[in-house]
């Protein structure tokens, strides 16, 4: 029996980015606000102590900064004919845990979507026709436009000092960023990190072949930055210590950077930590949440009752508490029907080697930050004309390599053996002249009637609680875009001057130990109307409406960038409508 | 790594629990952000000498072998020398050695290549087994000799065996057994040498990698110039003591 | 609420005011005002309030001196184990005499030696204020003192030695704006109660006054204007940004100074603050010998040090970030004589404080773990004369002792 504890305003289940914006945003509206996390109090000078955050073994390798499979996975197969295994420790993607989430160990990539990506079913089909789409592809509109996530957009990069140069700045193309980028109502917050040889070299090769190559908008901050909300972040240093590592100093845009100090010194705000949300609770209506039930770290279970629940967990964990919770019509991959665990995506990433003359360059990999870079978007989304092609999608190209992590990033030309004095000879030969970017062709994973969550029929959590279920693999659409965005990309390395290029399409079937991105995406979507979407424009259960689901667990497929700045704008668009218009009103936003 | 540490939760003004009682063990953030002096989760250096986990035997076989796999010559000393079975020994006796962290609840059963590892069979349970086949195998192969009495070419030979697939080690596939020596031997190599490999950094300077440092601001712009930094690591500063 | 309970505190809402006096008008709410902005510059509530408990001034708060500690009365209005039945005469006197209704003496923890200072309309809108709070029963053991300190009458001999009691006289050939920020940092502020050096009894050393004193495991700072250790490298709008946030252009308070930020001058107002940044910036003392030029090869091994371990937060020339992270270069805390607050930052981490301005709360992460006693007396000694800093040498065997008594401390 959950020991029942005093109600509050809101509870929020997870204090990631969006969490914790959803939790600031509430405050500043005046509710109280407690926070349900799973995991540890993250802190920088507390847990990314700067004399061994630059650990590859314990971080990179055994993934100390990680939830713990133990703890929860989920069973994974390619497809229905399958029976799902477990994923016993992590490859294919990381998922974050504690105060912050994935906002502590991800690279700070901080992009915006194409407004096209918005309206992708309707676009596409208008330019090409509904036939040239495959049949079994479920893309959809998003039922909220570029245009209407612009300020919150904005609201999000000024939050977290994005670092970067403007390419079309209300409708005027400026020299120098991204020609294809929606226009934005005033330039990045702090200028562009600067750039490493290599991905100088790359912006070169780029201009010469007519493209037109910019900074990756970043998440490491070229110089001192004070946000709004006061709180200041410094200077990256370019230690090559990002993605999968806490920030040792401050110069990484994360919620502890960002929004947590502000977060922790008001009085209606609380977060319990090693607490863990069991399930949404529902009144006897089943159309009204009346709180969560959480687990300390003792297993003791405890009733928290709200007025408004704010799900905020990571993109996997979202879709399933809500099917635990009984919460929509879990999706049906036989009949198309039903909205829970529709429409899950991933990411397609491919890549390169480039190997360069070793007495002619070196590009001293392991100067770098996690999102440095030079990219072109000449292949992203409908940039280009996707009618002779035989594809729909694409991805940003770039040389953003972002380390140069000796067990990592160590890359051998093929024929290489793979171990003796000829094998360290190759490493010795190649470490700091070749271009090694796991993530050069960043492409999109559009949705399809066959990939799919629900919740698995044998394995369980350690509460006994089914696991989630991944059903996922590629499909031919996204295959011949990631060898269509992997030649192009060769193409570039090639002109850069490598002497060898080595290409890496992405190939299937989809494997789970293959780290691409941590991009998931997908499985409670947002949409315009409850028969294609769980949630509505706001991110508001259509079957819940006390209930927001943040995340990308929204995005009804997957585009060709980093979806944290989406993520980010869609919880200040979410929490801009549950401020002005759902407390003065509680109830559906948007009328079925 | 995730120990809950009441002593640690209580000392923070910041941080209460929950409710106070015995059993709860939620750490309340709230007020300000929680301080607690001296706090932070640094890895315990290896210390040299004797083995944590392994037998002797089992100790000769995998320097002997780390030693091909890591050979010495102009570029560094052996993977023995070099401290790449230390460091297989103490990740065998630690955490990695038992697959902490990972999904170990059943049923396990063979799936596809694409799901990945699904063996209840831990990284020291692989290393005893299969180590007591492999010496079994040279035993029958090399007239009663187990690995580490091996010339170096007979080393090579039975590594290209397990390699290839072509040596069977008893009733485990030597080629995964091979995947995992050499995974293990390659990161004790490169990783840092707090682990017990990597001695002298040696792999780093072998690279070109200056290790752990933190500030690359004066280098991020020298384009095509080698980092002059002597390589550090975490507790590896040879130009701190005079 | 759990915790109050705990403790035993038990709320009580009997009437607070049985014994009011004359001079203290309970309708007269702006005197209550002043007298809430009053204990806010005298900082009451850092003895009197628990942290946590959410009594505000019903003492127990244990107050650690050199001489034992103390435990912080109940100065809530409830008559049986707070002050409501003191007369307003007992509360001046107790504020600006160290005496206490029952008790000889009042111990020198409790600032008297500065309140002494208070006009009599201050220090009555202070009991105006004292009696709005709610009045909590919560008895509390006063005397844990050690012999021979647990005699309250050898007070009287202290006294006699090391107290001065009397009113401010305003010095008439300086400004207005000087007197206000003598009358509230020698007073009601008492800013050397931690910045002054003590003798072995306690009482202050005049003749060193606030030239910095180690206490509670830190080292309260020189105040004067010394170029060096003091104000003199801040403006005024530097101190009063300090005392505002907690930060300014090169520093950032931590300690205890953290807490005299959060309950007491942050919530002070801009003119006080400048007030009392002229009258400090006015303040000279005596000069320190200069310190002998430090070993040649440990400020090599501690260069070496800091551009591994310090230098990307700190950055190389040692300016620091705004804001963010403390400048080193030219650092008045970085050049104190006693090396105290360095040690235990270095060996065992430091949060800077967050305000509401500033509310960052950057913090430096320990080094204990990983530099033993040697190389920590290098980086130290190397922070102390790099780039034009000077300061003694910081030895291996200070650190040595540093390191065992924080291990013992739990702040």
């Amino acid at each position: 029996m959950a020991l029942r504890l005093p109600r509050k305003d809101v509870v929020i289940i997870g204090l990631g980015w969006t969490g914790s914006i959803l939790a600031h945003e509430l405050l500043q509206a005046g509710l109280d606000v407690v926070a349900i996390e799973r995991g540890p109090w993250r802190d920088t000078a507390t847990d990314f102590l700067i004399s061994y955050a630059q650990d590859e073994l314990r971080y990179r390798l055994q993934h100390d900064l990680f939830l713990r499979p133990s703890q929860i996975t989920v069973t994974f197969r390619n497809n229905a004919g399958q029976t799902a295994l477990p994923v016993r420790s992590w490859g294919a993607f990381m998922l974050g845990n504690g105060a912050g989430g994935a906002g502590v160990h991800w690279n700070g990539e901080t992009w915006r979507f194409l407004p096209t990506d918005f309206v992708l079913r309707s676009h596409l089909t208008q330019r090409y026709g509904a036939d040239f789409l495959p049949a079994d592809m479920t893309i959809q509109d998003w039922g909220v436009t570029f245009d209407e996530l612009e300020p919150h957009y904005d609201r999000f990069e000024y939050l977290c000092g994005t670092s970067g140069t403007a390419g079309n700045l209300q409708g005027k193309i400026q020299e120098g960023g991204n020609p294809f980028e929606g226009p934005r109502s005033r330039p990045y917050p702090t200028p562009a990190l600067k750039q490493g040889y290599g991905h100088a070299l790359f912006a070169q090769a780029a201009r010469e072949l007519g493209y037109k190559p910019f900074p990756q908008p970043a998440g490491n901050l070229s110089q001192l930055y004070t946000n709004p909300l006061g709180v200041t972040l410094g200077q990256c240093t370019y230690c090559g210590f990002c993605e999968w590592f806490g920030c040792a100093n401050y110069s990484k845009s994360s919620p502890q950077t960002t929004i947590l100090p502000v977060l922790v010194r008001n009085a209606n705000f609380e977060a319990r930590t090693y607490c863990e949300v069991t399930r949404i609770n529902l009144d006897r209506s089943g159309k009204w949440a009346t709180g969560v039930t959480y687990a300390d770290a003792s297993g003791t279970e405890y009733e928290q009752p709200a007025d408004l629940v704010i799900l905020c967990a990571f993109q996997l964990f979202n879709v399933q508490l809500l099917l635990l919770s009984g919460i929509g019509k879990p999706y049906d991959p036989a009949s198309g029907e039903g909205q829970i665990g529709r429409n899950f995506t991933h990411q397609t990433l491919s890549s390169a080697l480039g190997f360069f003359d070793k007495d002619k360059y070196n590009f001293n990999p392991f100067v770098a930050a996690g999102a440095i870079g030079m990219c072109i978007d000449e292949f992203n989304g409908d940039n280009f004309d996707h009618g002779p092609l035989g594809f729909v999608g694409g991805g940003y190209i770039g040389q953003v390599q972002t380390n140069g992590r000796p067990i990592e990033t160590t890359a051998v030309p093929p024929g290489t053996p793979a171990w003796g004095s000829k094998w360290k000879e190759a490493l010795r030969d190649n470490y700091l002249s070749t271009v090694n970017c796991g993530a050069a062709c960043h492409g999109s994973f559009y949705s399809y009637r066959d990939v799919y969550l629900d919740l698995d029929p044998t394995y369980k959590d350690r509460f006994g609680r089914p696991l989630l279920r991944m059903t996922i693999d590629f499909h031919d659409n996204e295959l011949k875009m990631s060898a269509y965005l992997t030649d192009k990309y060769a193409e570039i390395l090639a002109r850069m001057g490598a002497k060898q290029v080595v290409k890496q399409p992405r190939k299937g079937p989809y494997d789970v130990t293959q780290y691409q991105t941590s991009h998931l995406c997908g499985g409670a979507v947002m949409g315009d109307n409850p028969g294609n979407s769980a949630l509505n424009r706001y991110l508001q259960s259509w079957d819940v409406p006390n209930l927001f689901v943040q995340g990308a667990s929204a995005f009804p497929q997957n585009a060709g960038y980093n979806p944290t700045g989406t993520v980010g704008a869609l919880a200040f668009w979410s929490a801009a409508a549950i401020r002005s218009q759902y407390l003065k009103k509680p109830g559906p936003l948007v009328q079925a | 790594m995730y120990r809950l540490d009441r002593r640690q939760l209580l000392g923070s003004s910041a941080i209460a629990l929950l409710l106070g009682s015995e059993t709860a063990r939620a750490a309340i953030v709230k007020g300000g952000l929680p301080w607690k002096p001296g706090s932070g989760d640094p890895p315990a250096a290896v210390t040299p000498g004797g083995w944590r986990y392994f037998t002797a035997q089992e100790a000769a076989t995998v320097e002997a072998f780390v030693d091909r796999l890591i050979p010495a010559d102009v570029l560094t000393p052996g993977g023995k020398e070099l401290g790449c079975a230390v460091f297989i020994d103490r990740q065998l006796a630690g955490p990695y050695g038992r697959f902490e962290g990972h999904y170990m609840t059943g049923p396990f059963q063979q799936g596809t290549k694409q799901q990945g590892p699904q063996s209840p069979v831990t990284p020291a349970q692989h290393y005893r087994q299969a180590l007591a086949t492999l010496d079994a195998a040279c035993r029958s192969k090399f007239g009663g000799k187990v690995f580490a009495d091996l010339s170096d070419d007979q080393k090579d030979e039975t590594i290209k065996g397990l390699e290839d697939g072509s040596l069977k080690l008893g009733g485990t596939d030597g080629r995964e057994f091979f995947k995992l020596i050499l995974k293990d031997t390659q990161n004790g190599f490169l990783a840092d040498p707090i682990y017990g490999g990597n001695k002298d950094m040696a792999s780093w300077k072998m690279i070109g990698f200056p290790g752990a440092h933190y500030d690359y601001r004066n280098w991020i712009d020298r384009h095509n110039q080698r980092v002059a930094l002597p390589p550090v690591g975490i507790n590896n500063h040879p130009d701190w003591s005079q | 609420m759990m915790r109050g309970l705990l403790l035993g505190v038990v709320m009580t809402f009997s009437a607070a005011g049985a014994a009011l006096a004359a001079g203290v008008d309970r309708q007269d709410f702006s005197q209550i005002e002043r007298g809430h902005y009053l204990a806010i510059v005298g900082d009451c509530a850092a003895c009197h309030t628990l942290p946590g408990s959410g009594h505000e001034m019903a003492g127990g708060r244990a107050i650690e001196t050199p001489f034992g500690e103390l435990m912080a009365p109940n100065i809530t209005p409830d008559p049986q184990t707070g002050i409501g039945a003191w007369t307003d005469e007992e509360f001046i006197d107790a504020l600006t005499k160290g005496t206490g209704r029952g008790v000889a003496r009042l111990y020198p923890a409790m600032p008297y030696t500065y309140y002494t200072k208070l006009t009599r309309d201050d220090a009555l809108a202070i009991r105006a204020y004292l009696n709005t709070v709610p009045a909590v029963s919560n008895p509390v053991q006063a005397d844990q003192l050690p012999f021979p300190f647990d005699m309250r009458w050898t007070m009287a001999v202290w006294d006699q030695l090391f107290f001065k009691p009397g009113p401010f006289h305003p010095n008439a050939n300086k400004s207005a704006e000087w007197n206000r920020g003598a009358y509230l940092a020698e007073g009601l502020a008492h800013c050397g109660m931690c910045h002054t050096p003590k003798n072995v009894l306690g009482g202050d050393k005049t003749g060193e006054r606030l030239k910095g004193y180690a206490l509670q495991g830190w080292f309260a700072p020189d105040i004067t204007n010394d170029p060096r250790r003091g104000l003199g490298g801040w403006s005024v709008d530097d101190v009063v940004a300090y005392l505002k946030t907690g930060h300014n252009r090169t520093g950032a308070a931590t300690g205890p100074m953290s807490e005299t930020l959060n309950l007491s001058t942050s919530h002070m107002s801009d003119p006080d603050l400048k007030a009392i940044a002229v009258y400090l910036k006015d303040q000279a003392g005596p000069q320190p010998d200069p310190p002998p030029a430090p070993d040649r090869a440990m400020m090599t091994t501690g260069a070496k040090i800091y551009a591994d371990e310090c230098s990307s937060c700190h950055t190389p020339d040692g300016k620091g970030i705004p804001g963010l992270v403390p400048a080193l270069n030219g650092s008045p805390a970085v050049q104190q004589v006693d090396p105290t607050t360095l040690l235990r930052v270095v060996l065992r981490g430091a949060r800077s404080v967050g305000t509401a301005p500033a509310p960052t709360a950057a913090a430096m992460p320990q080094f204990g773990w990983i530099l033993t006693d040697d190389q920590v007396a290098a980086v130290l000694t190397y922070i102390r004369n790099a780039w034009g800093n000077a300061a003694p040498p910081v030895s291996a065997g200070a650190v040595g002792k540093a390191r065992q008594s924080f291990v013992e401390r739990s702040d």
